[in-house]
């Protein structure tokens, strides 16, 4: 008569204790003909116990097995125990059966079930875990090189993209506690909509580990805040596009970069982060460059422009506590950018002489002319910063007293001026004696960033308008 | 077996997954045309032809070779008939 209770093994035969436990298999298949044995590599193996072969490993999946070999006790379809690996009396409490493997050690670990190998749990959650996908499936014959499909299909930016699998995109998607049909927003140009999912497929395209999923995101929600002006920032002819900065925990818990060649390549987490910002407003919004994309030269910076801020070597309070957010948090800020110019002081040792010359330099954001639309983030490095510190200026200080020195005389920016025919008209200066601020009080900004050597800063200058700003967001888990 | 690797549409579904094809021209006037002989057998009987009549109604005619039918056009040919010409007419024959 068959009995409702029934005993569940899982072996593979590359586990030694799974080999090591076979005489007790045997054992058990006598006193217990209903037990069931899985196995997950060799479907031969243990020789002559009749196992079930589970190379699919769909059983091991649906049983939840994290180590070989497993022993489950089912009373009445339910599970009542479990064990793993091998310890005699635990298994003599599991099957009620006494005096099993007499003459094997007492104790003995397992293996990983296959189930545990790399990239075996994310095709086994989407084949037998009921996880499905809204975007639609995009099949190439498998004799195609899928980085040369994805060119094919113009999701690339011109350089490779890692192809998005359904596994790569349900690993990504672990990344973050957020729905895959969570809306983030609408992309302009097409105002495509971008579902947590469709980020996952970009980052993935981008090359991002899970990780950085949810700094991903929130770099999302920054570009389509209406202060940021994403469909501005993509369609115009300016140099300018996004760029990502980091501040709080997150950045040093992914590994980005705030030190040594912060602003330029070799960092994983900062080159794919700003580029799958990129990517999605290229493939889910549409914003491709030739056809909204006008920019007249662009700049190397919309592959990908992204950096964390450097706050372990600062005494300044970062952007982000200056923006209002707890020093703890993790926080993603876009801006836009046109690349970084360098600032060049190797002799200034006063913060008083060293400020001009960062006003100098500052005062040619655009053109030593223009002080409309003007933005710009100063990136201050470690040996510039060091002077401030010594003479105790504050970051505000600093900004104060770059407000004061860029405050140029309508004199020099009016039309012909310096032989120059660019300049304002009379009428955007009233009084012809008076100054104007080459900055908008709030768009000239101060970072800090940069390795230990060379007494370089740079600036980030860009578009800054009613339209266009600065938006910080909070990075979700 | 074939096998097929399935990847997840990055993009807003605004369009279909299939490469569409390249719209015709409305018209080829002052066009220069490229007739590309894959090597097959008699192809070029059939690319003279043509040559004869687009000659006929005016038309700046240049012709191409591939080395073999089997393999892809070099990567310089290509170059080279993309360069020169507005449109190409490849000869599928035996």
């Amino acid at each position: 008569m068959q009995s409702k209770d029934t005993l569940i093994a899982v072996v593979k035969k590359d586990c030694p204790t799974c080999t090591l436990i076979v005489p007790v298999l045997r054992q058990l298949r006598a006193a217990q003909p209903s037990l069931t044995i899985y196995t997950q590599d060799d479907p031969a193996f243990p020789e002559g116990l009749a196992p079930v072969d589970d190379t699919s490993l769909e059983q091991s999946y649906r049983l939840g097995v994290q180590i070989v070999p497993t022993l489950i006790r089912i009373d009445d379809a339910r599970e009542t125990a479990r064990t793993y690996g091998w310890d005699r009396k635990e298994w003599e409490r599991v099957t009620n059966v006494a005096g099993l493997g007499t003459g094997l050690p007492d104790v003995r670990p397992g293996c990983g079930s296959k189930t545990e190998d790399p990239g075996v749990a994310e095709r086994l959650a989407i084949r037998y875990g009921g996880f499905t996908f809204q975007s639609r499936e995009v099949t190439i014959d498998d004799s195609a090189d899928p980085i040369e499909a994805c060119f094919d299909r113009g999701w690339s930016d011109g350089l490779p993209v890692v192809p998005p699998t359904p596994e790569r995109v349900y690993a990504m998607l672990k990344g973050t506690t957020r729905s895959p049909q969570e809306v983030v927003g609408q992309i302009p140009p097409d105002y495509g909509e971008c579902t947590v999912e469709k980020a996952a497929i970009n980052a993935v395209l981008a090359g991002c580990k899970p990780e950085y999923f949810p700094v991903v995101l929130a770099a999302i929600e920054a570009a389509l805040a209406p202060d940021f002006g994403l469909h501005g920032v993509l369609c115009t002819t300016n140099f300018i596009g996004p760029v990502v900065m980091v501040n709080g925990p997150i950045a040093r818990a992914i590994g980005m970069n705030s030190g040594v060649n912060a602003l330029g390549q070799g960092n994983r987490a900062n080159a794919t982060i700003g580029r799958a910002l990129q990517l999605v407003v290229r493939n889910v919004g549409g914003g491709r460059p030739g056809e909204i994309d006008r920019a007249t030269l662009g700049n190397p910076g919309k592959y990908t422009f992204c950096f964390a801020e450097d706050e372990e070597g600062s005494e300044w309070e970062s952007f982000s506590v200056e923006k209002g957010f707890p020093k703890d948090a993790s926080t993603v800020t876009l801006f836009v950018g046109d690349g970084a110019a360098p600032i060049v002081d190797e002799i200034s040792r006063t913060p008083e002489s060293l400020a001009r010359s960062y006003a100098a330099c500052l005062r040619a954001a655009h053109h030593p002319k223009k002080v409309i639309d003007v933005a710009a983030f100063l990136v201050v490095t470690p040996e510039h910063a060091r002077v401030f510190h010594q003479a105790g200026w504050s970051k505000q200080r600093l900004k104060s007293e770059l407000e004061r020195l860029l405050r140029i005389p309508v004199a020099e920016l009016v039309r012909g001026a310096g032989g120059i025919d660019a300049g304002i008209l009379p009428s955007e200066a009233p009084d012809p004696n008076g100054t104007i601020p080459k900055f908008r009080t709030g768009s000239l900004n101060i970072v800090r960033a940069g390795g230990g050597a060379g007494k370089f800063s740079a600036y980030i200058s860009g578009l800054g308008s009613i339209t266009i700003n600065p938006v910080t967001k909070e990075v979700r888990p | 077996m074939k096998t097929e690797l399935v990847m997840l549409d990055p993009t807003s579904e605004l369009s279909p997954t299939e490469r569409p094809r390249r719209t015709r021209p409305s018209t080829i006037d002052g066009m220069t045309i490229g007739l590309l002989d894959i090597s097959k057998r008699r192809g070029d009987v059939f690319l003279d032809r043509i040559e004869e009549r687009l000659q006929a109604r005016g038309f700046s005619v240049r012709r191409y070779r591939k080395p073999r039918f089997s393999i892809l056009a070099p990567p310089e040919l290509k170059q080279q008939i993309r360069n020169e010409c507005d449109l190409v007419i490849e000869a599928l024959a035996d």
